[in-house]
């Protein structure tokens, strides 16, 4: 059996996705980690962008995340959002609808929140 | 029926309605004491995992952040009250007030400025009241706080204490809010936020656990920057929310004793009115006996 690594993904409210995984991508601020079983120990702050997670059973789950941390150690990987939804959660009408809005305001911030979930959905 | 009855009366359906009352409002209490609690829990998972990264950083790196040094002589502390917006739950919010009134004394004691910062209409109207000054206040959200909304209130905290305390800004910051220890117990206390101290940070943290050597992404400096902000509102947030539960608590306890007391008004009043009417029932039995006993009198006095 190939090693694995435990995944927590908990936003600020509730715990998003818990379970097994042999490959975690995550964006950081100085670029895209990937972290698999074994890794040195790692703390990193995480932009704003999709977080891919090959499970175990070969699954792929990809979560949208908005600014939080990532912090592996003991084959533990947490990845801590503020706000984190998974791609199944998202909705494309709506986020498609924030991104048009999003664009109208001229809000960077709502645009980059709008067009990650929209690049979480398109992965899935 | 007589006027004194009837007043009995009246007051009965009075109480008893006021009785409704105050027993849906314990009921809806209770089950958003629930509601409230499962919210404290699911934010728990996010709050450990932000605690045992903070000790990471502060114990594995030599860095030090404004954040938490302290300062040699601090001279103005901010605090962060959390009331209710809303009464009709006991000493809820007097304790609240009344902890942060003891806290405010005991830093002016200690020389220095206090700002007051205030979440809840019930907070602000007391300061209002007093015409106290109150650098900024929060209210709306106190039943149902959410992270945006401990966001908000954690955003010009953290402003005011980055700032130089010459331009305006603080030192330290406090917060005072209500504990949810139990159904039956929540107590106000008070603490400091800011500047953190790493030890008790560390002994919130899961004992018996050694810490490894983290590699910081990008850097010690930037983590630790990124990181305190968002430890701060999470600490918000967590306060925010065992406030809630404990207004809901305090709320449900005092509806149940209004509901009981409105009981046992409604046993007193319908025995008094019990009494007048069996008063009532003699006196006019004791009229018809008196009546017929005259009448009685009156015709044997005539057959003679």
């Amino acid at each position: 059996m190939a090693a694995e690594l435990h995944v927590e993904l908990v936003a600020a409210d509730r715990s998003v996705w818990s379970g097994e995984a042999t490959l975690v991508v995550a964006r950081t601020t100085s670029g895209d980690i990937g972290v698999m079983p074994g890794h040195q120990p790692l703390l990193g702050v995480l932009e704003s962008g999709p977080v891919t997670i090959r499970t175990s059973d070969g699954g792929t789950v990809v979560a949208a995340v908005h600014g939080g941390f990532i912090s592996f150690a003991d084959n533990k990987l947490s990845l801590l959002a503020e706000i984190a939804e998974l791609s199944d959660e998202i909705d494309v009408q709506r986020a498609e609808r924030a991104l048009e809005r999003a664009k109208s305001d001229a809000d960077a911030s709502a645009e980059r929140r709008a067009d990650v979930r929209l690049r979480a959905v398109a992965t899935r | 029926m007589g006027a004194q009855l009837r007043v009995y009366k009246r007051r009965i359906r009075s109480v008893t309605a006021t009785k409704k009352i105050t027993k849906a409002m314990e009921m809806i209490a209770a089950s958003r004491v629930v509601k409230a609690q499962r919210k404290v829990a699911a934010s728990a998972p996010y709050a450990t995992e932000l605690t045992r990264a903070v000790t990471a950083v502060g114990t594995g790196s030599n860095t030090k952040h404004p954040l938490t040094t302290e300062a040699e002589t601090a001279t103005r502390s901010a605090v962060l009250l959390l009331t209710s917006d809303r009464g009709l739950a006991g000493a809820f919010n007097s304790n609240a007030i009344k902890a942060a009134e003891l806290l405010t004394a005991r830093l002016v004691a200690e020389g220095k400025e206090v700002d007051t910062y205030i979440v809840g209409r019930r907070g602000l109207a007391h300061y209002n009241f007093r015409e106290r000054k109150v650098v900024e206040s929060w209210s709306g959200f106190t039943d149902e706080p959410t992270y945006a909304d401990a966001k908000n209130v954690a955003g010009p905290l953290i402003e005011a204490i980055e700032k130089d305390t010459a331009d305006g800004g603080v030192d330290e910051l406090h917060i005072v809010y209500t504990e949810f220890v139990s159904m039956m117990t929540q107590t106000a206390i008070d603490g400091r936020l800011l500047p953190l101290r790493l030890e008790e940070v560390a002994e919130e943290a899961p004992k018996g656990e050694i810490l490894p050597l983290y590699e910081f992404e990008p850097s010690a400096e930037d983590v630790l920057d990124a990181l305190l902000p968002r430890y701060v509102e999470s600490r918000i947030y967590n306060a925010l929310l065992q406030s809630a539960a404990s207004k809901h608590a305090a709320t449900r306890r005092a509806m149940k004793s209004a509901t009981d007391n409105a009981g046992d008004l409604i046993t007193s009043l319908s025995r008094l009115a019990n009494a007048a009417r069996q008063a009532e029932i003699t006196q006019e039995i004791s009229e018809i006996v008196g009546g017929s006993a005259a009448l009685a009198d009156a015709t044997a006095g005539s057959d003679k």
